[in-house]
């Protein structure tokens, strides 16, 4: 499903954030990336999303070149990814709903469709009962979670999550961790990335450690 | 095709919230761009009135000749019979003093003053229809009829309408240059206040492209703002043109009723008005674009 083979990404400036990474994700498979902060975790995310273009390599996402994609293409792959950001990137001037309707406008949904997937969502992160608040009256575990519903809403069939338990305390981590596995189960393919090793004791899944930019067997 | 219409009703909506949420600069906004396009527009119906006014006056061109007072009956019928047989001459018209001053005392209300007059100050004159229209043709035969004995003044009534002519050729490069300007400044205007509104809605912007829209989906709320604060800054200049036309018309009313005259300014046509709306939505609109278009290229070449 995703693909790197020799992928290598060097910021403005010459610092080397990946160096000659390769691994292969397959459908359904829930994979987290560990290492410390700095190790290049979020930039392997941004490459997958074509947030940042790699410098070397090639990264295959459902079997289309990230690397070469026209800046035309990418509204269209983003469409079939789910990110969530551990900064959240929520919206603060409107209200839950219009949050997570945000995607289905994008993608051009009916507006009567969008409604019930919208609350289809809010409900699967417990949130339904919210979705009139405005995004600054959540906890930051709510607000994750919020991200979460607006990740899934357009059903797509990757997840990409960059520490989504960072700042939060264990309890909505496990809650957080716990829709994540609910997604698993469904057949989503989930990469996470974290540095929380009582996370990684915890769930299942093959772990990528990143280090200083490298993958360490 | 429902669900494309439906979301640019919905980014409509959209725009209609946004100029209420900021009723003040908007009106602002309405104002300028109306004001400056009220400019070369009325610059524009000035000219055309002044040509259709002319266009009435000069329907035919003809050459004046006011005989000398001294002049004799037998002079007056022989001279007639001259320019009658000249090549250059279509027809004439015999104009007597008496005749001439009956006329001026009933075409320019004037009955006041020609009535103090104690003898006839005005000489007989003909009025010389040429057969031909060309300028050069035209000075040629009033030339020759200068040259003429007891022709003392020999008038080309077409003569003013040329400089009036080349008056509004003047004119009308003047106005053509204003609006150029003024579109600039109208462009301008809405580069700029879409630039502060992409200011305010950054994150926005920024997130939407994350989760995958297109650089149009991005644009589209804006260009739709552009254009609706064109169209109606269009119809503010309109509206402005209307009263402006009305006050003037009434003014002129009294002015005309003076010299026994009806002429009344012509408003825009259907199809000017049409055009003034139309130019000034697509200027709103480019101004949109070029100011979205700056930011999004700004975004990619810095990611």
């Amino acid at each position: 499903m995703i693909s790197f083979k020799q992928v290598s990404k060097r910021y403005p400036g010459g610092y080397a954030a990946l160096k000659n990474i390769s691994f292969d994700v397959n459908a359904g498979e829930m994979l987290f990336l560990t290492g410390h902060s700095g190790a290049g975790k979020s930039t392997l995310l941004k490459l997958i999303a074509a947030i940042e273009r790699p410098n070397g390599g090639t990264i295959l996402v459902n079997n289309q070149n990230i690397g070469k994609i026209r800046t035309g293409a990418i509204p269209f792959l983003r469409r079939n990814l789910g990110l969530i950001f551990q900064d959240h990137k929520l919206l603060f001037d409107r209200n839950l709903f219009d949050n997570v309707m945000l995607p289905l406008q994008i993608a051009g949904f009916d507006h009567r469709e969008s409604a019930k997937r919208v609350r289809a969502a809010l409900d699967k992160v417990g949130l339904l009962k919210r979705e009139k608040a405005l995004p600054i009256a959540l906890s930051g575990g709510e607000q994750q979670r919020l991200c979460i519903a607006r990740a899934i809403v357009n059903r797509p069939s990757i997840l990409l999550a960059d520490e989504p338990t960072g700042n939060l305390d264990a309890d909505s981590a496990n809650d957080i961790m716990e829709i994540f596995k609910s997604f698993h189960q469904v057949g989503a393919t989930l990469l996470l990335s974290t540095h929380d090793e009582s996370i990684l004791r915890q769930f299942q899944g093959r772990k990528l450690s990143l280090k200083q930019g490298e993958l360490q067997a | 095709m429902k669900s494309w219409l439906m979301h640019h009703l919905y980014v409509m909506q959209v725009t209609l919230r946004q100029l209420r949420t900021t009723p003040v600069s908007s009106l602002l906004n309405v104002m300028v761009i109306g004001v400056a396009l009220s400019l070369p527009t009325g610059g524009y119906i000035l000219l055309q009135n002044l040509q259709s006014l002319s266009d009435k006056l000069v329907g035919t061109p003809q050459v004046s000749v006011f005989l000398s007072m001294n002049v004799s009956q037998e002079e007056i019928s022989r001279y007639s019979k001259q320019l009658q047989q000249h090549s250059a001459v279509s027809h004439i018209e015999f104009v007597s003093r008496e005749k001439a001053l009956q006329q001026l005392q009933q075409s320019t209300g004037l009955a006041d003053v020609t009535g103090g007059l104690t003898q006839n100050p005005l000489p007989h004159a003909f009025i010389v229809y040429p057969k031909s229209k060309y300028p050069l043709a035209l000075e040629a035969l009033r030339d020759e009829l200068k040259t003429w004995p007891k022709f003392d003044h020999v008038q080309l009534d077409s003569e003013w309408a040329r400089k009036l002519e080349a008056m509004l050729k003047f004119g009308r490069l003047a106005v053509l240059i204003l609006a150029i300007l003024l579109s600039f400044a109208l462009v301008a205007i809405t580069f700029n206040t879409i630039r502060l509104q992409i200011l305010t809605q950054r994150e926005e912007i920024e997130v939407s492209k994350l989760i995958g829209a297109s650089n149009s989906f991005i644009r589209r709320p804006f260009l739709y703002f552009g254009l609706v604060q064109g169209l109606l800054g269009g119809t503010t200049a309109w509206l402005i043109i209307t009263v402006s036309l009305i006050l003037l018309n009434l003014n002129l009313s009294n002015l005309t009723q003076l010299y026994a005259s009806n002429f009344t300014l012509q408003h825009l046509s259907a199809s000017d008005s049409l055009t003034l709306l139309v130019f000034s939505a697509y200027l709103g609109w480019l101004g949109a674009f070029l100011s979205v278009s700056q930011h999004l290229w700004r975004m990619e070449s810095r990611s």
